[in-house]
């Protein structure tokens, strides 16, 4: 493991004009989540600068930017899937519920936050095994039978009344739609109390992504969302508050009303009209 | 410029021939009324329906814009304001119309006994129809805010022309038709005059993002 880390050099309360955390929604109540004075790099390169950013429990975050402006590198920080990768640094702190997620057991973490990637990644299993993999590995099946939490993911992913009963056919059979989905139900399955999602449309049409975008509506009465997304529509249809990056910097985060209607600063109205670059 | 800008682009424009059109409409209305210029008053009544015209493409541009771009802060403020003064400057022609009908019809009588001024509505009404659409070309908040405090004038205005014509027909009751007309036409400039302050509210809304209707002109600010 070649990540190391940093005390963050500034209390998390400090604003500066790179940190920009303008929503107050997302500072009226306590936070689920919390980025403070976040800087990350790839070796030498610093591909986030003095990211602050809160996530309100139980309400849906959309990242938006350009491509490399830094919003999957800060998504992937959130439950440290960038230590994965050799030679990164990660300055600042991520709390989970006021605790520094950079402090805990990783898998605990991954547990409690789990993930979604762009293209739909089913283990070459079947649903039923797609599903229990991660209860099973977390020990959850003592409490709970795997037919039961088979069921209830599926369900809340909206996926069971399409696979109930082809659960023990490969995960492959199923559409492109139908197979993120099911990673969506195999995140859920460990019960996680945020999901992070990378850009979970992209390869889909739009008849799959409506039900993605209808699921996360739903999803977030139980959990927290935190989606990046290259579709402005999307995080305007579902995203309750909408942070917007350019080249590794914050630059606005404020009600997704506000951001589409009336943004703040000039940068992000000339990305989200088309007029940037 | 990029295709999507120059399909903004003219839509602004097709506006703002719009609005030039329908100003010069109220201007020659007035200039009917106060001069009793017959030959203003046709051209009014010629003009609107290539007011009507264009009231029709504007919308039909702004629609393939929604379908086209789904365009998002400024861009859907502008479409979102380009509709509504489209029917404001519409409604603005039709009411310029109403003033020349009602002037052409008075011309063929005798004067009412006592003259009904119409210089000081007229005017106040004038400036704030160019004011609107200048504050529209010019994006300019300022301007805006000015036209919305001219509404309560204009107001007072028409309250006096009312007042004024019912005593006339109180007093001499074979005075009623004509007196009618002079009402129509103080009610109608007042009505332009409410739609210019719609289009500087939607300019303040354009400019600034925020929605000034329905308060105190003192809020406004």
């Amino acid at each position: 493991m070649s990540t190391s880390r940093t005390a963050p050099s500034q209390p998390h309360t400090q604003m500066s004009p790179t940190s920009t955390e303008s929503s107050s929604t997302a500072q009226a109540t306590t936070p689920k989540m919390r980025a403070s004075n976040v800087n990350f790099y790839y070796g030498s390169f610093k591909a986030l600068h003095d990211v602050s950013l809160s996530f309100e429990a139980n309400k849906v975050t959309a990242l938006i930017g350009p491509s490399g402006c830094g919003k999957s590198t800060f998504l992937r920080n959130l439950n440290r899937i960038n230590e994965t990768l050799r030679d990164t640094r990660i300055e600042g702190e991520i709390t989970l519920d006021g605790e520094n997620i950079l402090d805990k057991d990783v898998t605990e973490i991954r547990r409690r936050i789990g993930m979604v990637f762009q293209r739909p990644n089913p283990f070459p299993k079947s649903i039923f095994e797609n599903i229990v993999y991660g209860p099973k590995i977390n020990g959850m099946l003592k409490k709970t039978s795997a037919a039961e939490i088979v069921e209830k993911s599926l369900r809340r992913a909206a996926l069971w009344d399409e696979v109930k009963d082809k659960l023990h056919e490969s995960a492959y059979a199923i559409s492109g739609g139908q197979q993120q989905r099911l990673c969506i139900a195999r995140a859920l399955a460990v019960d996680p109390e945020v999901l992070l999602l990378d850009e979970p449309c992209s390869a889909l049409d739009p008849i799959a992504t409506a039900k993605i975008e209808d699921l996360l509506v739903g999803l977030k009465q139980q959990c927290t969302i935190v989606i990046v997304t290259h579709n402005m529509q999307q995080a305007a249809r579902v995203a309750d508050t909408t942070g917007f990056f350019l080249l590794g910097k914050l630059i606005e985060h404020d009600k997704t009303d506000v951001i589409f209607k009336n943004p703040a600063k000039r940068e992000t109205e000339d990305y989200i009209t088309g007029r940037f670059g | 410029m990029r295709p999507f800008e120059e399909d903004f682009k003219l839509l602004n424009d097709t506006l703002q021939e719009m609005g030039s059109l329908v100003a010069h409409s109220v201007h020659k209305s007035v200039f009917s009324l106060i001069d009793r210029n017959e030959d203003y008053a046709h051209q009014v009544l010629r003009d609107e329906s290539r007011i009507d015209q264009m009231e029709v493409q504007i919308d039909d541009l702004a629609a393939s814009l929604i379908v086209r771009e789904q365009p998002v802060a400024r861009d859907m403020r502008f479409v979102v304001v380009a509709i509504k003064i489209n029917t404001d400057l519409e409604r603005m022609g039709d009411l310029a119309v109403n003033v020349v009908e009602r002037t052409l019809g008075m011309m063929g009588q005798p004067p009412l006994p006592e003259m009904v001024d119409f210089r000081e509505i007229a005017n106040l009404v004038e400036s704030m129809v160019l004011g609107s659409l200048d504050a529209f070309v010019k994006r300019d908040a300022q301007i805006a805010r000015g036209v919305l405090t001219s509404d309560d004038a204009v107001d007072k205005c028409r309250n006096a022309i009312q007042h004024q014509v019912m005593n006339l027909m109180q007093r001499d009751p074979s005075t009623i038709p004509r007196a009618v007309d002079h009402l129509i036409i103080a009610r109608s400039l007042e009505r332009i005059a409410d739609h210019a302050t719609n289009v500087a509210e939607d300019v303040i809304f354009l400019v600034q993002g925020i929605d000034v209707r329905h308060q105190a002109t003192g809020e406004a600010a």
